[in-house]
C-alpha cells in the first residue's frame, strides 16, 4: 500500500487561450488534511473538477494509491474512492436524509425494494462515530444548513470513500457549526481517510490542516507543512504580487458624509446571516474601498444600497443617505436621490444583450427628462448620449450604436456601462460592483481614470472589488469586509503609504479579509 | 461571429417543407398536388367570395396573434387567447344584444366591441395576477380560466340566453352590425381595426418608452429589475393587453358576421392564434402576412375538401410552425 492518496503530476488544463491550471504537480499524503488555498480565479475550482472528474486535463496524470487513473466522469471517480462536496449541495429537497444519501447507491435492482433498516442502520452508524447526529428520516427541506452538510458528507461515507474534497464547505456555515464540522473531519482523518479542503480563510487553514498549497494563477506556488508557516506568509504567497496598475491618485481631502450605515445586518430567505451589525460611513469626494473574498456579504451590501433585494430578506438597522433612509426604498427612487449603480454581473444585472448599444446606453435612465418625447424617446438627446458615452469612453464599437450589446467585446461594454452610470445628472453616489471585472487592460485603465474624475467631482464612491490592485489603486479608505462584517479599516494616510508599496500593502489586507 | 440569417429565410424555409410535406400526404390521397394547390388559390383569391373568406378568416387571426405575441414579448406564454376570444365574443354578443335600439351605430359598435375587449382583458389580467401574486405559471392558469370560461359560457347559452329551442342567443340590435366589405361576404369592415390593432401594437412595443420596459422584461427581468422597472407591472400589462386584443376577436366574429353568440363560434381561434405568432416571432407587423397564410390555409383547405382531405391543411400548419421552432434552435 502507497502512503499517498493521490498524487497530482503535471497537471494543466486550459478553457481556450485562458489556462486554469498550469502544470500542476502535487501529492498528498494518506489520512492527512490537505488545504488549497488560494484567492477566486486562482484555479482552485478547476483543479477539485479535475480530481472528482467533471474536467478533464489537456495534459499530466492523477494517480489515486498510486495507480494511474483517467477519470471521463464523477461515476469513475467515486468508484475510486474519491467524492466531493459541493458549495452548492446537491439534494433533493422533497426526500429524506436516507432516500437522499442512498439515491444513486441503492445496492438492490431497480424494482426491489431498499433494505432500508440496514441502510439506516448503516448511516446511524456513520454518523455517531463521526459526530454528524441526524434524523435519517428527516426531511432535506427541514434541515439547517450544517446539517444540509452533514447530509452530502455521511453520501460519500456510505459510498465508502476514502478521498473527500470540500470546496469552500464553512462559506455557508455558522462558527458553531463550523466547529462541528471541522471535528468531525478530524474525526475521519484520524479513521485513516484523506481529506482536500479548498478555501481562501488562511485562519481556517491553520487551525485545521496538516499541509497546505498556495494557488495563484493557475498554479502552485508552495506547499507547506501547517505547522511550520504563519498566517502572514500564506498571505504573502496568496495575494502578494507585483502591482501593475497605476492611476494618479493624488492625495485628497474628502467631504462630509454622505452614506452612513449604521449597524446594518441582513438576514437571506433561508435565516443565513449576509451581513452582521456592519457600519461604515462615506464621504463626499471619496472612494470607500471595500475589499473582500467574494461572498463575505458585499454582493448583499449593494442589492440593498439599490433596492434589489429578494423579498424574503430581513434587515435591521439602517443606511442613511444625508439622512434619508434607503432601505425599502425601489431602484427607481433611489436612482432619484442621485444614486448610481454598476452591478457586479454584467450580463444579468446592468444590460440587455439582444438590445441595441444606444437602448442599453438609455436602460435604467430612459425616465430622465432629457430623454422623454411624448410616449417615446426624444431622437437628439439620444443620439447626444450616445455620442457622449461612445467618445468620452472610447469606444471601439465597428458598425454604429444599433448592433446588439452583445456583439461586443467584454471591455467595450463594460465602458457602457460605467459610462451610462458615471453620466447620471447630479450624480452623489456612485455604487461599484467589481467595475472592472472580465475587462482588459486599456478599459480598466480608462474606467479606473473615471472614477476618480468622479470622485474629483465630489461624488461619494462605494467600491467594492475582489481585485485588491483595484482597491489599492483607487480607494481613499479600505474597508475590510469579512462575514458581513467590517473587520478592519484602513485610513486614508496608511492607504496613501500603503499605495507606495502596494506589495506589502496588498499582504496586510490580505490578513484582514481571510 | 456569424451574420444572422434575414428574418424572411426561417418562415420561408418552414413554409416551403410544410408545402411539400403536405404535397406527399396529397399524393397519397390519390391527387396531383400542385392541381390541388392551383385549386386552392382560384377557389380563395380568385373568387370574391373566397377572398372574403380569407380576408375574414385573416381578420381573426390577427388579432388572435397579436394576443399572444405581445404577452410573448414580456416573456409570457398566453394559452388563454382560446378563452379570452370567448369570454370577448360572449361579452359583445350579450351586449350588443341588450343595448337600446336607439343607440346610434358608431357608439353601439364601439360599446359592443369594447365590452368584448374589456371581457378578454379581464381574462388576461386575472393570469396576470394570479403569475405576479402568486407565482402561477401563466400556461397553466390561462388553460384552466379557459376552462372556467368554457363552462360559465355554455352554461349560460343553454340555460338562460339561448333563444327557445335553438343553441344561441338573440340577435344583435342593427346598429351594432359592423358592415361586409362587399356583398355576400363575411369579410367585413372589422378588418380594419385589426390592422389599426396591429399597427398600435407595434407602436406600443417599438415607439414607446412603456414598451421599451416591456421588451427590456421579456428579454432580461433580472436587468430590468435594476433598471428600476416594475417587471410585476408590466407583466399585468401584457396579460391585460394580449387580452384585450383576443376579445376585440368578437367585432369580426359577432358583430361583423354571425351576429349573435352560438356555441363553438369561436373554438380553435386561440391556438391557430399561437401559430400566427410563433410564425411572425412575435413580431406585430409580420403578424398579418402570418396571419394572411394561415387564413389561406384554412379557407383554402376547405375549399378543396371534395378531393382531398382539409386535415392535411392542419397538419401543414403544424408542420410549419414547429420547423421554425426547429430552426430557431441553432
Amino acid at each position: 500500500m502507497s502512503t499517498t492518496a493521490l498524487e497530482l503530476s503535471g497537471i494543466t488544463k486550459r478553457f481556450g487561450s485562458f489556462t486554469a491550471n498550469s502544470d500542476i504537480s502535487l501529492s498528498i499524503r494518506k489520512g492527512s488534511i490537505h488545504a488549497i488555498a488560494g484567492e477566486n480565479g486562482a484555479g482552485k475550482s478547476t483543479l477539485s473538477n479535475i480530481i472528482y472528474g467533471l474536467v478533464q486535463p489537456d495534459a499530466g496524470t492523477l494517480y489515486v494509491d498510486g495507480n494511474p487513473c483517467r477519470f471521463s466522469s464523477p461515476r469513475e471517480a467515486i468508484g475510486a474512492g474519491i467524492g466531493m462536496v459541493h458549495q452548492h449541495f446537491m439534494l433533493s429537497g422533497t426526500l429524506s436524509v436516507m432516500e437522499n444519501i442512498l439515491l444513486g447507491d441503492e445496492r438492490q435492482g431497480l424494482l426491489w425494494p431498499c433494505r432500508r433498516s440496514k441502510a439506516r442502520q448503516d448511516i446511524t452508524d456513520i454518523a455517531e462515530r463521526h459526530g454528524m447526529q441526524l434524523d435519517p428520516d428527516a426531511m432535506i427541506e427541514n434541515l439547517s444548513v450544517g446539517e444540509e452538510q452533514r447530509v452530502e458528507i455521511l453520501k460519500l461515507l456510505y459510498r465508502n470513500a476514502q478521498l473527500l474534497l470540500l470546496d469552500e464547505p464553512t462559506a455557508v456555515l455558522a462558527p458553531a457549526e463550523t466547529r462541528k464540522l471541522f471535528s468531525s473531519l478530524r474525526s475521519l482523518r484520524d479513521e485513516g481517510r484523506t481529506i482536500i479542503l479548498i478555501t481562501h480563510k488562511l485562519d481556517e487553514v491553520l487551525d485545521l490542516a496538516d499541509n497546505v498549497s498556495i494557488m495563484r494563477k493557475g498554479e502552485i506556488t508552495a506547499t507547506l507543512p501547517c505547522s511550520e508557516t504563519s498566517k502572514q506568509e500564506l498571505a504573502r504567497l496568496m495575494v502578494g504580487r507585483n502591482v501593475v496598475l497605476q492611476a494618479e491618485n493624488p492625495p485628497h481631502t474628502p467631504g462630509a458624509p454622505l452614506l452612513e450605515i449604521d449597524e446594518l445586518s441582513l438576514q437571506a430567505g433561508n435565516g443565513r446571516p449576509r451581513l452582521e451589525k456592519l457600519s461604515m460611513t462615506i464621504r463626499k469626494g471619496e472612494i470607500y474601498g471595500l475589499a473582500g473574498v467574494e461572498g463575505n456579504g458585499q454582493s448583499e451590501l449593494l442589492q440593498l444600497l439599490w433596492g434589489m433585494l429578494p423579498d424574503n430578506a430581513r434587515t435591521t438597522g439602517s443606511a442613511r443617505l444625508d439622512g434619508k433612509e434607503l432601505t425599502g426604498l425601489r431602484p427607481v427612487d433611489i436612482a432619484a436621490l442621485g444614486v448610481s449603480c454598476v452591478p457586479e454581473d454584467r450580463h444579468r444585472h446592468a444590460a440587455i444583450g439582444q438590445f441595441s448599444i444606444e437602448d442599453n446606453m438609455l436602460l435604467g435612465r430612459h425616465r430622465e427628462k432629457t430623454f422623454v418625447r411624448g410616449s417615446g424617446f426624444d431622437s437628439r438627446s439620444r443620439e447626444q448620449l450616445s455620442r457622449d458615452i461612445t467618445t468620452h469612453y472610447d469606444l471601439r464599437t465597428g458598425n454604429g450604436t444599433n448592433q446588439a450589446f452583445e456583439s461586443l467585446s467584454g471591455g467595450n461594454q463594460q465602458k457602457i456601462i460605467a459610462g451610462r452610470e458615471l453620466s447620471r445628472p447630479a450624480l452623489r453616489l456612485l455604487l461599484l460592483g467589481q467595475p472592472t471585472r472580465g475587462v482588459d487592460i486599456g478599459a480598466i485603465e480608462l474606467i479606473h481614470k473615471k472614477i476618480l474624475e468622479a470622485r474629483q467631482a465630489g461624488v461619494a464612491i462605494l467600491l467594492i472589488s475582489t481585485e485588491l490592485e483595484e482597491i489599492i489603486t483607487l480607494s481613499t479608505r479600505i474597508g475590510c469586509i469579512y462575514k458581513g462584517k467590517i473587520r478592519h479599516e484602513f485610513s486614508p494616510e496608511e492607504v496613501q503609504e500603503g499605495r507606495t508599496a502596494p506589495g506589502t500593502f496588498s499582504e496586510s489586507i490580505g490578513m484582514h479579509i481571510t | 461571429m456569424q451574420k444572422p440569417l434575414p428574418r424572411i429565410v426561417t418562415p420561408a424555409a418552414a413554409i416551403t417543407g410544410g408545402l411539400l410535406l403536405s404535397a406527399l400526404l396529397i399524393m397519397a390521397a390519390g391527387r396531383n398536388p400542385l392541381a390541388m394547390y392551383a385549386k386552392m388559390v382560384s377557389m380563395t383569391f380568385g373568387s370574391t367570395y373566397g377572398t372574403g373568406q380569407v380576408i375574414f378568416r385573416t381578420t381573426t387571426l390577427v388579432l388572435a396573434g397579436l394576443a399572444v405575441a405581445i404577452p410573448f414579448r414580456a416573456k409570457l406564454f398566453n394559452i388563454g387567447g382560446e378563452g379570452q376570444i370567448l369570454a370577448g365574443a360572449f361579452t359583445a354578443a350579450v351586449t350588443a344584444a341588450f343595448l337600446p335600439s336607439w343607440t346610434p351605430a358608431p357608439a353601439a359598435i364601439a360599446i359592443a366591441a369594447l365590452a368584448g375587449a374589456a371581457a378578454g382583458s379581464a381574462m388576461g389580467l386575472s393570469a396576470g395576477l394570479l403569475k405576479v401574486r402568486y407565482g402561477v405559471n401563466e400556461v397553466i392558469s390561462t388553460i384552466m380560466l379557459n376552462f372556467i370560461i368554457r363552462g360559465f359560457t355554455s352554461y349560460m347559452l343553454t340555460n338562460h340566453l339561448a333563444l327557445p329551442s335553438t343553441a344561441h342567443t338573440p340577435d344583435i340590435i342593427d346598429a351594432t352590425i359592423i358592415p361586409a366589405l362587399w356583398q355576400h361576404s363575411p369579410a367585413n369592415y372589422s378588418v380594419l381595426l385589426a390592422g389599426g390593432t396591429t399597427l398600435a401594437g407595434y407602436f406600443l412595443l417599438f415607439r414607446t418608452r412603456f414598451g421599451f420596459e416591456m421588451r427590456a422584461c421579456g428579454l432580461n427581468a433580472e436587468a430590468a429589475a435594476h433598471a428600476g422597472i416594475d417587471t410585476g407591472m408590466h407583466t399585468l400589462y401584457a396579460m391585460a393587453a394580449g387580452g384585450a386584443a383576443a376579445g376585440l376577436v368578437a367585432a369580426n366574429l359577432v358583430l361583423g358576421y354571425r351576429h349573435c353568440f352560438e356555441a363553438g363560434l369561436t373554438a380553435g381561434i386561440g391556438f391557430t392564434g399561437i401559430a400566427v405568432a410563433l410564425l411572425a416571432k412575435a413580431h406585430p407587423l409580420w403578424i398579418l402576412p402570418s396571419a394572411l397564410l394561415f387564413g389561406f390555409m384554412e379557407y383554402g383547405g376547405l375549399s378543396v375538401n371534395a378531393y382531398v382531405p382539409k386535415e392535411i391543411f392542419m397538419m401543414m400548419q403544424a408542420v410549419i410552425i414547429i420547423m421554425v421552432l426547429v430552426m430557431q434552435k441553432k
